[in-house]
């Protein structure tokens, strides 16, 4: 058996995390408000992200209605558009997607997955919901000030970004870089505890290579995050003293309406290189969880392994290191030297390869796979076909050639919802159909999530894929109107009236989701505690849903990795983490040992 | 960005390569015996607030690596960069600031060893003189704006604004920690049971120190 | 499952090969990048067949129909292996033409000849280095009205750089051109789409691309980076032309020199003003009888503007724009000089207080100024800097006109009025003639405070 290969990794975690004091709560607000168990923390997050992320929903809508319908309603003026364009780029992005894989899955799944009874410091835990709830509220207040909230693009490029013209120059602006300071020192609380968790608070046996996918995902995701961080923490800073003491970090020279300012010597492109140098390994930061949990979703449901295992692991290493030197293809025509052209795009599509080994590997689970076409399932599936679509676009916007017609243009836009937007979220929805049933144990409505899934997945396809094209034939983003441009052919409006049409259909089917969301918490059937039949720990609990503390009096032992799955011999076709080799029914005793 | 580059680099480099190590050999399909030995456990050493406190610095270089990128990349910029003249107090400053990290040192020894009063002693001449230090900024702060260095009138000037906010922001952040300490052990807490606390702080002043002497010959030097 | 992955993808080729939008007609000598999107998209294109139908055919092969257990196999290194360096084969054959491509686009032929590309919120300037061949220094810092480009007033290099201040250029065809690209204000992104290059502008630094334009024709070129409210109309024409015609045109433009010593003499255009009396009334304050709006108040840019506008066809050239028609005779009659005395003479003309004859919600269109107010200020006095004239004061149902005119593009549609298209997609905004009226109105209370000058206004 394996004893040796075992040594090479020996660890077991320390003996004080079983005895490990847990602050029982006490009454309604102590256990579901005022909380310290990830788990409620973990809803938390995912209640807040989510309505913060209807609102972003909302705003795409209004932005849809505008394009598709171009000076229907006076309610929307170029100045309120591009502050829905910002509000729902940044919204999205960072409140909803970073804060759902992170703060939400991150805190669910972590300690369970990990074997452990918490997070390693639950004060600290619930401390970073609160100040991401409090980041959340500066960013909303953004909407009711004078002025209203910023319309400087999500990406806040300087000098325009605080300079009149811009929407919401005067105190929107200030309460979006606040409120980004605040969910980033909020979010470096959570990242901490993410991170010493996995390393510290891992249950005996789990090695870090019997650590299932979706944690290796979230792991090395809260690492980026906590590295990358950092550069938007320092840019925000220096932009609200350029804003508010009159600093020139960012600002040259220059006119500010017409008048000269009082700005001399600062730099706008500095401003790019470290917004960039977070904003790209936000990509990943989204990207890894969402890799790390549709591994697991289709290993589980197509009963098999996942395909070479340790490449996805290597995989997931190396596209968080090389994220951090690929930054600079976001600005290729951004005005800095032309000779970093070539070192990006070459950084950024050896990039691609790593990506690509993941995305054959997922298939090559599915090939002789069992495949139960289950919800999650298909969002899984949903997943796979949106993210190599929007992957192979992204190598066109890498190369820094091809990038030069496409960027700033739609072909950009369908390519990071694509990639960032849809792919993730699939993902997302994917993983609530999936461990909904632990969560709240009860299965979600599948007639209700099958209508879901198929009008979101094709809907979407329906609004992204023509961009691509839209862009092909250089139509800029970040337009108000189009007018009468002559190089876009009058057939663009159709087809922007068409994916209008498209986005407001895939807007009610949330709806659905939401009704069932809540239907099902009072309605669907019981779910059991392992309703899926999967390995990982977190389908062990003696509870369902889990305790506070998670495990009942004794932490599992992990005796394997979390992919044994129609294992040859075995008479289940799945077998748990924490079931010892002794204790596996086999189909006949001729083959004792299972060596396989 | 070349030094945050090298430092992030060198950062993902050093995790890449631990992580890599721990996985190379392993086959991860290969499952344990129940009648194996349990493995082995981590060292002691490595406890949970300690990786807590080396994950926290790894953020804090971050934000310091990349301020000092900004500054470099602005300083190579344009020729109207003028650093401002660096008052002489800051060297007293450094000297208050070496020697509360070495206060802090003392107490983390005397943590060790349970010596509650040498402790005491030292926690408080650490802050004492961690207080000392950030009063002393803030008079070369006046200072600069008395002789007409103001935060807008050159960036050179905003970034020495910003680099020392920005690590005195971090030493107030450590006060707050070691006020908790000190708290607890008026509170009666013996000297041991704060040991974990008390090492914490010293390992922190260390490196903000360390940072500190970054920052600053990295003034000197322009 | 599968049957919806096997039409997406049938559907997303064919959508590739039928769709109407593709690339616009190329006009430069960017074939190369042309080049490398149909590789990308070739190689792309195969992968993305190739994934999906693998997972069709696991999809309809390898569900779960009860019996059947899933194929054990934790790896497979030579599969892995293969597929890693056929991937990085793929990737490779990507990169390579693009570097090479990169190769040539950031390295500008000896012989482009330059041309300055100048953004500001919200319009395009251009400037050519005139005889010398060679740029005068600029700085923001220096930019007022008299100098629009923030030129160093002794350098010898500026004197005789040719300006181009109307957002429209001309470029010979064949001959490469280098575009050095700055920006007063914000980023901005001059872009022509079948130039394929492009490039930001940036405050306080100077930026390039290089191209040869291959074909004659007009392009539009875009601002391709976020600038603001109006960034969505900021255009900018540029005509290729035959190397004859773009000498001419050159040496029609005025130089830096010609433009600091050219002055208008107010007093003489009082003279020609004799003429305007009879319709726009004594004092320039309009005359709703006969039609004619308000002159004074307006500045000299902006008359000189429409004046000329009138006289080459750009603007009363349409029959629907009746009282326009009009005016064209008046202004074809004066010469270069005489529009430029008449103009500086009507910005000396006193504001007095005009009648108020439409009747709107104001409220609501203030809500709906808040557009405007970033051109027109907020107070509607005009900014010089955005070619925007002043509107506070102005007769109202002048204004309900031209913005109704505006609107339906009878007015700024015209390729040469440099500034009035970009008035037209503005107009747009209004939804209704509610809407127009109501933002008149709200102008009109402007007036207001602008008009009694020492008095409080009232809020």
């Amino acid at each position: 058996m394996g004893e040796r290969e075992y040594d090479a990794s020996s660890y077991a975690p320390p003996a004080e995390v079983e005895e490990m004091e847990l602050p029982h709560p006490k009454g309604f607000f102590g256990k579901y408000v005022w909380s310290q168990d990830a788990k409620v923390i973990a809803v938390q997050y995912g209640l807040t992200a989510t309505a913060i992320g209807l609102v972003a929903l909302v705003l795409s809508l209004l932005m849809r209605l505008q394009l598709g319908f171009p000076n229907s309603l006076s309610l929307i003026d170029p100045g309120s558009y591009l502050q829905y364009v910002t509000m729902h780029g940044m919204i999205m992005v960072v409140y909803l997607l970073t804060a759902i894989f992170l703060g939400g899955f991150g805190n669910y799944l972590i300690p369970l997955m990990c074997g452990a009874r918490d997070m390693v410091f639950p004060y600290l835990n619930m401390l970073s919901y609160w100040i991401y709830l409090a980041s959340v509220l500066i960013l909303v207040a953004g909407f009711f000030v004078a002025g209203g909230s910023t319309g400087a693009g999500w990406t806040l490029y300087p000098p325009q970004a605080i300079s009149p013209g811009t929407p919401g120059v005067d105190t929107g602006i200030v309460l979006m870089l606040v409120s980004l300071a605040v969910f980033i020192v909020g979010f470096t609380m959570g990242g901490l505890n993410y991170v010493v968790t996995v390393l510290q608070a891992r249950t005996r046996g789990m090695t870090l290579m019997r650590l299932p996918l979706t944690v290796w995902g979230i792991f090395m995701a809260t690492v980026m995050a906590l590295l990358a961080f950092p550069a938007l923490f320092v840019a925000v800073l220096m932009m609200l003293m350029d804003r508010l003491i009159g600093t020139s970090f960012f600002m040259p020279e220059m006119l500010s309406m017409g008048e000269s300012s009082d700005h001399r010597g600062g730099s706008p492109l500095l401003f790019q290189h470290l917004f960039w140098f977070f904003g790209h390994p936000e990509v990943y930061i989204v990207a890894l969880p969402a890799f790390g949990i549709v591994s697991d979703l289709i290993a589980t449901h197509a009963r098999k392994n996942i395909f070479g295992y340790r490449m996805m692991v290597w995989a997931i290493i190396i596209i968080g290191a090389l994220s951090f030197v690929v930054w600079a293809h976001h600005m290729y025509v951004s005005g800095m030297s032309p000779y970093f052209g070539f070192l990006f795009a070459t950084t950024t599509l050896i990039i691609a390869v790593p990506t690509a080994i993941k995305v054959y590997n997922w298939v090559l689970t599915l090939w002789r796979g069992n495949i139960r076409l289950t919800l999650p399932m298909l969002f899984a599936i949903g997943f796979l076909f949106t993210f190599v679509n929007g992957g192979l676009s992204g190598l066109f916007l890498g190369n820094v050639t091809v990038d030069v017609p496409l960027s700033d243009t739609y072909f950009v836009v369908g390519h990071f919802h694509m990639v960032m937007a849809v792919a993730p979220i699939l993902v997302i929805f994917g993983a609530i159909y999936h461990w909904y049933p632990k969560i709240t144990g009860r299965m979600l409505d599948e007639t209700l999530g099958k209508v879901h899934f198929w009008i979101t997945f094709l809907g979407t396809y329906v609004i992204y894929y023509p961009m691509h094209f839209m862009g092909l034939e250089g139509v800029p983003r970040r337009y108000y109107a189009y007018g009468e441009t002559t190089f876009i052919s009058d057939s663009v409006q159709s087809l922007n009236a068409v994916i209008t049409v498209a986005a407001f259909i895939v807007a009610l089917a949330q709806l659905l989701f939401l009704f069932n969301l809540a239907w099902s918490y009072f309605r669907g059937r019981e779910a059991g505690s392992n309703p899926w039949q999967a390995t990982t720990l977190e389908w062990q609990t003696p509870h369902t849903p889990p305790r506070h503390g998670n495990f009942g009096k004794a932490l599992p032992i992990v005796y394997r990795w979390p992919y044994d799955y129609s294992v040859p011999g075995v008479k289940q076709d799945f077998i748990p983490q924490n079931v010892p080799p002794e204790a596996v029914e086999r189909e006949s005793d001729t083959r004792r040992g299972g060596e396989r | 960005m070349t030094v945050t580059l090298v430092l992030v680099v060198l950062m993902m480099a050093a995790f890449a390569g631990w992580l890599f190590r721990q996985s190379f050999n392993v086959r991860p399909w290969v499952a344990a015996s129940a009648r194996g030995q349990l493995p082995a456990p981590i060292p002691p050493s490595v406890t949970a607030p300690r990786v807590g406190l080396g994950v926290l610095l790894a953020v804090v270089t971050s934000v310091f690596a990349l301020t000092v990128s900004a500054y470099l990349m602005r300083r190579e910029m344009g020729a109207d960069w003028q650093s401002p003249p660096l008052p002489g107090l800051l060297w007293g400053n450094t000297l208050a600031l070496a020697l509360a990290s070495l206060a802090l040192q003392v107490a983390w020894q005397a943590a060790r060893r349970g010596a509650t009063r040498r402790l005491h002693q030292a926690l408080a001449v650490g802050g004492g003189l961690t207080l000392a230090f950030l009063v002393g900024q803030l008079v070369v702060w006046r200072q600069l704006e008395a002789a007409g260095y103001y935060l807008s009138s050159n960036p050179a000037n905003a970034f020495f604004y910003l680099l020392t906010a920005l690590h005195a922001a971090h030493l107030l952040g450590g006060l707050v920690a070691w006020g908790r300490v000190l708290a607890r052990l008026h509170g009666g807490a013996g000297a041991l049971r704060q040991r974990a606390g008390v090492e914490l702080c010293a390992l922190y002043w260390h490196f903000l120190l360390l940072v500190w002497a970054l920052v600053f010959g990295l003034m000197l030097s322009s | 499952m599968a049957i919806a992955l096997i039409m997406l993808a049938t559907g997303s080729v064919l959508f590739y090969f039928l769709s109407p939008w593709q690339l616009t007609p190329l006009a430069s000598n960017w074939g190369a990048i042309d080049r490398t999107i149909s590789i990308s998209f070739w190689v792309t294109g195969v992968v993305f067949v190739a994934v999906t139908l693998f997972m069709v055919v696991a999809l309809l092969r390898y569900r779960d129909r009860g019996q059947r257990r899933a194929h054990y196999e934790p790896e497979n290194k030579r599969l892995e292996l293969w597929l890693t360096a056929i991937t990085t084969l793929g990737i490779a054959a990507l990169l390579a033409p693009g570097l090479f491509v990169w190769g040539d686009f950031v390295r500008v032929p000896d012989d482009a000849h330059e041309v300055e590309v100048v953004g500001q919120q919200w319009h395009w300037s251009f400037r050519f280095p005139g005889e010398d061949g060679a740029f005068g220094a600029a700085r923001n810092g220096l930019v007022d009205d008299a100098n629009p480009y923030g030129l160093v007033a002794d350098d010898p290099h500026g004197r005789d750089d040719i300006l181009v201040e109307t957002p429209r250029v001309l470029l010979p065809v064949d001959r490469p051109v280098k575009l050095i690209l700055r920006s007063k204000d914000v980023l901005h992104n001059f872009k022509v789409a079948p130039f394929r290059a492009k490039m930001d502008a940036i405050p306080g630094q100077h930026t390039y691309f290089w191209f040869t334009p291959t074909r004659t024709g007009e392009f539009e070129a875009v601002c391709a980076e976020l600038c603001g409210i109006a960034h969505f109309a900021m255009r900018a024409r540029v005509e290729v032309v035959e190397p004859e015609t773009f000498d001419d045109w050159l040496g029609e433009q005025p130089t830096f020199a010609e433009l600091a010593g050219r002055q208008a003499d107010p007093e003489a255009g009082a003279e020609q003003f004799a003429t305007c009396v009879s319709c726009h009334g004594p004092r320039g304050g309009g005359r709703q009888e006969n039609d004619a709006p308000r002159l004074a108040g307006l500045n000299s840019d902006y008359v000189a503007r429409q004046l000329r506008n009138f006289r080459m066809g750009a603007r009363g050239e349409r029959e629907a724009d009746r009282f326009g028609q009009q005016m064209r005779p008046f202004a074809i009659s004066l010469e270069d000089q005489q529009v430029e005395n008449l103009a500086a003479y009507i910005e000396t003309l006193p504001v007095e207080p005009t009648p108020t004859t439409i009747i709107g919600d104001a409220r609501r269109g203030k809500a709906l100024y808040r557009s405007c107010a970033n051109c027109h200020g907020a107070a509607g006095l005009g900014r010089t800097a955005f070619r925007a004239p002043r509107l506070a004061g102005m007769n109202d149902w002048y204004l309900v006109r031209q913005l109704q005119h505006f609107r339906a593009g009878i007015r700024g549609r015209h390729p040469r009025d440099a500034y009035g298209n970009q008035m037209v997609d503005m107009a747009q905004i209004l939804v209704d003639d509610a809407a127009v009226r109501d933002v008149v109105a709200h102008i009109n209370r402007l007036a207001e405070p602008a008009m009694a000058e020492g008095r409080e206004p009232e809020e």
